[in-house]
């Protein structure tokens, strides 16, 4: 299976592991992983913004970029959502369009879900001796369906524990410009996950978005807590001994 | 008013874009108004038997603190309403519908109970009807007003005492309704069907829920269940017509 | 009712400052969503009945002339007679004439988030006829000259502490040794001070939940009672709704009750759900003699054929803002009229406009809980976004906001120069984060760093470091 990895802006940016950690795991499961270089982001801070002409022109761009790999795969609900559910919208008035949209829609998704719904994947061979809780990101829980795949995977992780979060569907106030148009909003809310994450006495929490892992490791670590934050890749893929939490000190 | 009428109608038309509905789509709003289709009907009390749909009827409606007493026959009702008031401590004074549908129990074995037969007035305290239908899909009762059955006895007083006839044990709203239709009551409908599901309740303090906000406090339900007895017998004569 | 959307931010702020509201807002965080998803688990059905509920609304919509003159006609026939009303100006003259006719002093109030809509009470006090709300919720807010702050639970707001202040500084006749310290004794209070009232009511105004066209009837459903109580006992009783309550059949309106109790408040079915169809009949020994109904617009009929038409099929659960996480933070009075939560973020600016109520479709983070949840399947964020892109199209979104985006945008067209901006950009955050990990402010970033640390980036681009490896 030949495999394009998107990488994400978020993960190019703020959390390269996460993306070689994909990476890993995509071979570990049998696939053939290219980067295609023509790659930036998926338009949804444009789209979100009502910015309807920039979010269509980025979208085509993006289309363009994936054209001819089986599969799209990203370390992310949220732009994996955008690519498979939000394109087609985008395009539902121009027939040309939406069948590319709705063609590339078809062979997106969300990395955890992919390697256990399509690569048939049920074990890694990562140890990480935590006690861990885990946070589903709203996009890949709402849009896509991802919420036994990560746990499943999880489970086989030597060593690793999951606690469940309360309220683990709750969102945690990131929302993309949301966190910085309505910081106070944004502010109680992931307070509240703070208190919540805190309640479970884990050591890590992990998610599958890396917007939510930075703000939640962002409150986190304002507020003094020394819990681990990491993308639930980097633990699969073993690599969560190889970098700092998300937030912590190299 | 008719030209605000018009507007409004016209203004509906001008946004979806069309004139008034053309013969071929009135002939398909009409067959299905006609048809009163079902739509989704849940399992839950429409694949269960009379028994079973009894016990279903009973069930829901005392998760909802609706109490129901069993009776076997109608010469149980006053002494189990005897019984009622006097252990919530209730004096043993009714108001009850004029309704024929009450007039075969035999209320002059209790003398001490007064019934008073009318609508419900400010200073009544307990009332007494008998139902439409219940429905065991929620444990809701259905109650239609009528010359015989006033709706202020519903909600007036602070105890409502209903009788509830086995066969009246319905699995669905939609069944209940169609009772209605049945019995000669067809739509046009009577001026006000209650569907009742426990007493009067508020939750807008705190989100606790408290009996009795301004409706009763208590709903008591006496289930007329002559069938138990009656019913044995022809089921034994059923087994033995169909061994034959 | 004077809208304060525009103040959304300042109004948030207070909700987030404000203790009490807090302490309430913490109970409901948690309580509706348990009970619905226990009531949901319970039935099976309750998909199958979410798309029914769905394509039922829609073929309403699809017909809303055709079935809007039938239920004229039906409840007509009945006896009852019906006032169509463009506005909320005419919805409101509407009532007042009809109590004037009959000489109306005092009218009880069944809850009506419509007679909210057209700031009914405010009218009718103006003009001399004393309203008196007789929902405990509405009660309570309505001595305390508040709006309500949820569509079905007004009160929410409050804490019991608050409640019993109220009934203390307003029930004249109210011994001061009597305890009120449990919702029970509040609800007692209320109970008595509130009999007298229903029986000297002069008319009974309710809101409808259903209007079932084939037979004429309105449909209203309440835990109280006090919607029957408002209804049977005063000689008028008038409806207050609107036009995209109708529906086909007894059959539609069941199918659509099976999902109301579940969605709002997880139970089964509310304690009472009553259809009215006309006056007393002859013979009949109680219920009123007049029975009217006003029919509301106020431009819902200007949303058939757009983008937010779905709207219509809202059957004013609240199962919407009670999964809403910003609801839970801010509570319904920052939304500043009188829908709040994520409904009221895509209603609001349809019936105010948006260029009042702008904050509400933006203040989401698009978490999709609400549509999750939404009986009818209303599409919100959608609808939000629909907004969104009305409030840039027609620029009204702040300018450094918008320029800031369409920088991003340009760059994201063109991969090399992105790559390398992302690839500065780590590097830079990367080095001067290097010793934290984390930075405390940020220059361009105070809506971030306010509140919470921002991560420092590793300190390569993956894609740069990724054309390395490849080499």
């Amino acid at each position: 299976m030949r495999v394009a990895l998107f990488v994400t802006c978020l993960v190019d940016l703020f959390r390269p592991t996460v993306g070689f950690a994909a990476v890993k795991l995509l071979r570990d499961a049998g696939c053939t992983v290219e980067v295609p270089r023509a790659q930036t982001c998926c338009g949804q801070p444009a789209y979100n913004s009502g910015d309807r002409a920039d979010a269509k022109a980025i979208a085509l761009r993006v289309i363009d970029a994936f054209v001819g790999y089986d599969y799209v795969v990203a370390p992310s609900g949220s732009c994996a959502g955008m690519l498979r559910v939000h394109y087609p919208e985008l395009f539902a008035d121009e027939p040309v369009h939406r069948e590319r949209a709705q063609e590339l829609a078809r062979r997106s998704w969300e990395l955890t879900s992919f390697l256990v719904d399509v690569c048939a994947m049920r074990t890694v061979t990562a140890r990480w001796s935590r006690e861990v809780t885990y946070h589903d990101a709203c996009s890949g829980l709402r849009e896509l369906g991802v919420r036994p795949q990560p746990r499943e995977l999880l489970r086989s992780v030597a060593g690793l524990r999951l606690k469940e979060l309360p309220g683990a569907e709750v969102c945690c106030g990131f929302g993309g410009t949301f966190c910085v148009k309505y910081p106070e909003i944004s502010d109680k809310m992931v307070t509240d996950k703070e208190a919540d994450i805190v309640a479970t006495g884990a050591d890590a929490v992990l998610a599958g978005d890396l917007g939510c892992l930075l703000n939640m490791a962002g409150k986190l670590h304002r507020q003094g807590r020394r819990i681990e934050v990491r993308h639930v890749a980097e633990v699969l893929a073993g690599m969560a001994q190889e970098v700092p939490p998300i937030g912590a000190p190299r | 008013m008719t030209q605000t009428r018009e507007r409004i109608l016209a203004g509906i038309r001008t946004s979806l874009g069309r004139g008034p509905p053309d013969a071929h789509t009135l002939a398909e709003l009409r067959s299905r108004l006609a048809a009163r289709r079902r739509n989704v009907i849940p399992a839950r009390a429409a694949a269960l038997d009379e028994c079973d749909r009894v016990d279903l009827f009973v069930a829901m409606a005392e998760e909802v603190q609706t109490t129901v007493a069993r009776v076997v026959s109608p010469a149980m009702v006053p002494e189990e309403i005897a019984r009622y008031l006097a252990a919530e401590n209730l004096a043993a004074e009714i108001v009850a519908a004029p309704d024929p549908g009450l007039d075969a129990i035999p209320w002059e074995i209790r003398p001490l109970l007064r019934i008073r037969r009318g609508r419900a007035g400010a200073d009544d305290k307990v009332s007494l009807t008998a139902c439409h239908a219940a429905i065991a899909e929620t444990g809701t009762l259905m109650l239609i007003s009528g010359r015989h059955t006033p709706t202020t006895l519903n909600f007036l007083p602070e105890t409502h005492i209903v009788i509830v006839r086995r066969g009246q044990v319905v699995a669905t709203y939609e069944d209940a309704m169609d009772r209605l239709c049945a019995e000669g009551a067809s739509r046009p409908l009577p001026r006000v069907i209650n569907f009742i599901t426990g007493p009067s309740r508020t939750a807008d303090i705190e989100q606790h829920i408290e009996l009795g906000a301004h409706g009763p406090r208590r709903l008591h339900i006496v289930l007329l269940d002559e069938a138990q007895a009656t019913e044995r017998v022809g089921e034994d004569e059923q087994r033995g017509a169909g061994g034959q | 009712m004077l809208a304060t959307s525009r103040n959304f931010k300042a109004n948030a702020r207070a909700g987030l400052a404000d203790d009490n509201l807090q302490k309430a807002l913490a109970l409901a965080r948690t309580g509706f969503p348990l009970r619905r998803s226990l009531a949901v688990e319970r039935l099976p059905e309750f998909e199958a009945l979410r798309e029914s509920g769905r394509s039922i609304k829609d073929h309403v919509l699809a017909h809303l002339d055709f079935y809007l003159e039938l239920y004229e006609s039906r409840a007509v026939a009945a006896g009852g007679k019906v006032h169509w009303a463009s506005t909320a100006q005419e919805a409101c003259a509407a009532v007042l004439q009809i109590c004037r006719s009959v000489g109306a002093r005092t009218v009880t109030k069944g809850k009506s988030m419509v007679a909210e809509e057209v700031g009914l009470n405010d009218f009718l006090e103006a003009n001399g006829i004393t309203p008196v709300e007789t929902d405990l919720g509405e009660y309570i807010i309505q001595l305390r000259e508040e709006p309500p702050s949820h569509i079905i639970a007004p009160a929410i707001h409050l804490i019991k502490e608050q409640v019993a202040e109220t009934f203390r500084a307003e029930h004249s006749a109210l011994d001061p040794a009597r305890p009120l310290v449990e919702p029970r004794q509040m609800c007692e209070e209320a109970r008595a001070m509130l009999r007298p009232r229903f029986l000297a009511a002069d008319v009974g105004i309710t809101g409808a939940n259903f209007l079932v066209a084939e037979t004429g009837s309105s449909i209203i459903v309440t835990n109280e009672g006090n919607g029957d109580l408002t209804q049977t006992l005063p000689r008028v009783h008038i409806v207050m709704t609107s036009i995209e309550k109708v529906v086909p059949t007894l059959e539609d309106a069941v199918t659509l009750m099976r999902l109301l109790a579940r969605s709002a408040t997880g139970q089964e079915f509310s304690s009472y759900t009553t259809v009215s169809t006309g006056p007393r009949q002859p013979g009949d020994l109680d219920g009123p003699e007049q029975y009217h109904v006003v029919l509301l617009d106020n431009g819902r009929s200007a949303l058939l054929g757009t983008d937010f038409q779905d709207m219509l099929r809202c059957i004013r659960c609240a199962a919407c803002l009670n999964h809403c996480p910003v609801y839970a933070a801010v509570g319904g009075h920052a939304y500043g009229w009188v829908y709040p939560g994520p409904m009221g973020a895509v209603l609001t600016p349809s019936l105010i406009g948006i260029e009042e109520a702008g904050h509400l479709p933006n203040a989401s983070t698009f978490c999709g809980r609400c549509e999750s949840v939404c009986p009818v399947k209303i599409p919100l964020p959608k609808m939000m976004r629909h907004w969104r892109e009305r409030e840039y199209a027609q620029k009204l979104s702040p300018p450094v906001y918008r320029t800031g985006l369409s920088v991003w945008s340009w760059v994201a067209r063109r991969p090399a120069l992105y790559h390398a901006f992302a690839e500065l950009a780590s590097r830079v955050l990367g080095w001067a984060g290097r010793g934290r990990g984390r930075f405390r402010s940020l220059p361009l970033a105070n809506g971030w760093t306010t509140v919470r640390d921002m991560p420092a980036p590793e300190g390569r681009s993956f894609h740069s470091l990724w054309a390395e490896r490849q080499r």
